[in-house]
């Protein structure tokens, strides 16, 4: 694809100054990687602080009279127990309990604010407006997320009220003179924080940011290998139409409310399934041995036989050898199980591993 | 006498005798970004030029290396098990890929030299 006919987020003129390698992804050109390589833009997050921008994510405000107990009914998680501020990870299911996408959504005062992934973004809006009243999006703000045990200490030279901010919870604040919407959440489980702002003063915010010493750029690459290595789910990889929320380990997302009333899309089959349990179920894995193992990988049985599959898998930096996700048959997914994997016809040692495959270095207070 | 010689997937080939010597050109390491592995074949494997001959694994992606010349495999580079690395730091020397022995060295002929394939390297940005 021609990188011209690609949108831009308003960070592209700094992303190429910095020296990115531009790619295609879900219609955006975005940074791949900057010249310091995937290897070590993902340690240094995880040492100190990287500046992602995910400009390219959706973002959209839901209003109306109630809009908490609107969103319910697409979402299976206990958004009407949210207190304004606080934030949580939900899914859009579908009719036959598939995940049509995964979101967060934060409780304000008068409204939500929801965050979803851009290559489902037209489709997540279209599915919202049908049901929905007042469903706004933010076409005008980018998204940048600064995320590393250093992220705190930075963004509270530009507002110290940024460390009053508990994990998955979210404020209006001023940053640099302008008002932007900063949540203490992120994709890579280290502390760190997600900040709505107004298009025009992004590139700038973006400049403070990587004037503090601690702060790199990040691109794409490195945010891949750092969510797989906290576990968290890529859409359309780990979980997509064809995954359940029980099947993909996600259970969690649905609260005893919820599983009680239903009331969301698929509700028959999933708190089925929650009732009577599922026949494959998403695991961490960790192949043996040093080869990574990639999506699209094999799980196999003695006999030979495919009985699962690698829905992520790569090498991770932190950890220092190959890390994976995929499904596994239910009596299977237990961590120290172990698995046969083929590979470009070469079978490898792996075995059911705990997620996630660093700790989590999260802010609760 | 020695012979370097560069394919259009990015392998360089150096010959002395009858023994290649196979590896990853600079431009290739610099695409791959950081290698973390490399799948090696096995020696004495036999190759024809084009085969897939190795899979060197970046964090990103995996992709494969496909032999320039045909012949046997004689030896591989045990070092890259420990240290896949070798190839982003010095993909002409320390981290060559294997050695075979020549069963055509008539297919030297096809490759391109070294200023060849730097104009090659030029025309694809």
């Amino acid at each position: 694809m021609d990188t011209d006919d690609l949108k831009k987020t308003p960070l592209y003129d700094l992303h190429v100054e910095l020296g990115a390698k531009m790619v295609p992804f879900a219609g955006y050109a975005m940074p791949v990687q900057y010249p310091s390589g995937i290897l070590k833009e993902h340690l240094h997050t995880r040492a100190r602080a990287g500046l992602f921008d995910v400009s390219h994510m959706g973002q959209a405000v839901i209003g109306g009279d109630d809009p908490a107990a609107a969103i319910e009914a697409l979402v299976p998680g206990d958004i009407q127990a949210l207190k304004p501020g606080a934030m949580r990870y939900s899914l859009f299911t579908s009719e036959s309990g598939g995940i049509l996408d995964d979101l967060m959504i934060t409780r304000r005062q008068n409204d939500l604010f929801v965050v979803v992934n851009a290559a489902c973004k037209e489709q997540d809006i279209a599915h919202m407006r049908a049901r929905l009243p007042a469903v706004e999006v933010l076409e005008d703000r980018a998204l940048l997320a600064l995320q590393g045990p250093e992220a705190a200490a930075v963004l509270s030279t530009l507002n110290p009220a940024v460390q009053s901010l508990l994990f998955m919870n979210g404020a209006e604040m001023e940053l640099m003179g302008v008002a932007c919407f900063v949540t203490r959440s992120g994709y890579t489980g280290e502390d760190g924080f997600e900040i709505s702002v107004p298009a025009g003063a992004a590139a700038d915010l973006a400049r403070e940011l990587l004037s503090h010493e601690a702060v790199a750029p990040i691109g794409l690459g490195a945010r891949d290998s750092l969510r797989l290595e906290a576990g968290l789910c890529l859409y359309g990889h780990d979980i997509d139409e064809t995954t359940t929320p029980v099947e993909a380990a996600l259970t969690w997302v649905i609260n005893k409310r919820r599983r009680a009333e239903g009331g969301f899309p698929g509700a028959d089959v999933i708190l089925e399934q929650i009732a009577k349990g599922v026949s494959r179920k998403r695991v961490g894995i960790r192949p043996l041995g040093k080869m990574p193992v990639r999506e699209g990988a094999e799980v196999v049985g003695e006999d030979g036989a495919v009985i699962g599959k690698i829905t992520s898998g790569g090498f991770g930096p932190s950890v220092g050898g190959p890390v994976a996700m995929g499904y596994v048959p239910a009596e299977m997914a237990v961590p120290g199980t172990a698995l046969k994997l083929r590979q470009r016809g070469r079978l490898l040692e792996a075995e059911v591993a705990k997620l996630p495959f660093v700790k989590q270095n999260y802010h609760k207070g | 006498m020695s012979v370097l010689k560069f394919s259009e997937d990015h392998e360089w080939v150096a010959v002395e005798g009858d023994i290649a010597t196979v590896g990853i050109s600079e431009y290739a390491q610099s695409q791959l970004g950081d290698i973390v592995f490399v799948e090696l074949p096995e020696v004495g494997k036999q190759l024809a030029q084009g085969d897939e001959a190795a899979v060197v694994e970046s964090v990103k992606a995996a992709s494969e290396v496909y032999t320039p010349v045909s012949g046997e495999v004689t030896e591989v580079n045990t070092e890259l098990e420990d240290n896949a690395a070798l190839v982003n730091e010095s993909p002409m020397i320390k981290g060559w890929f294997f050695k075979m022995r020549l069963s055509d060295p008539k297919e030297l002929e096809g490759l391109m030299d070294e200023s060849a394939y730097e104009a090659y390297v030029e025309g694809l940005d």
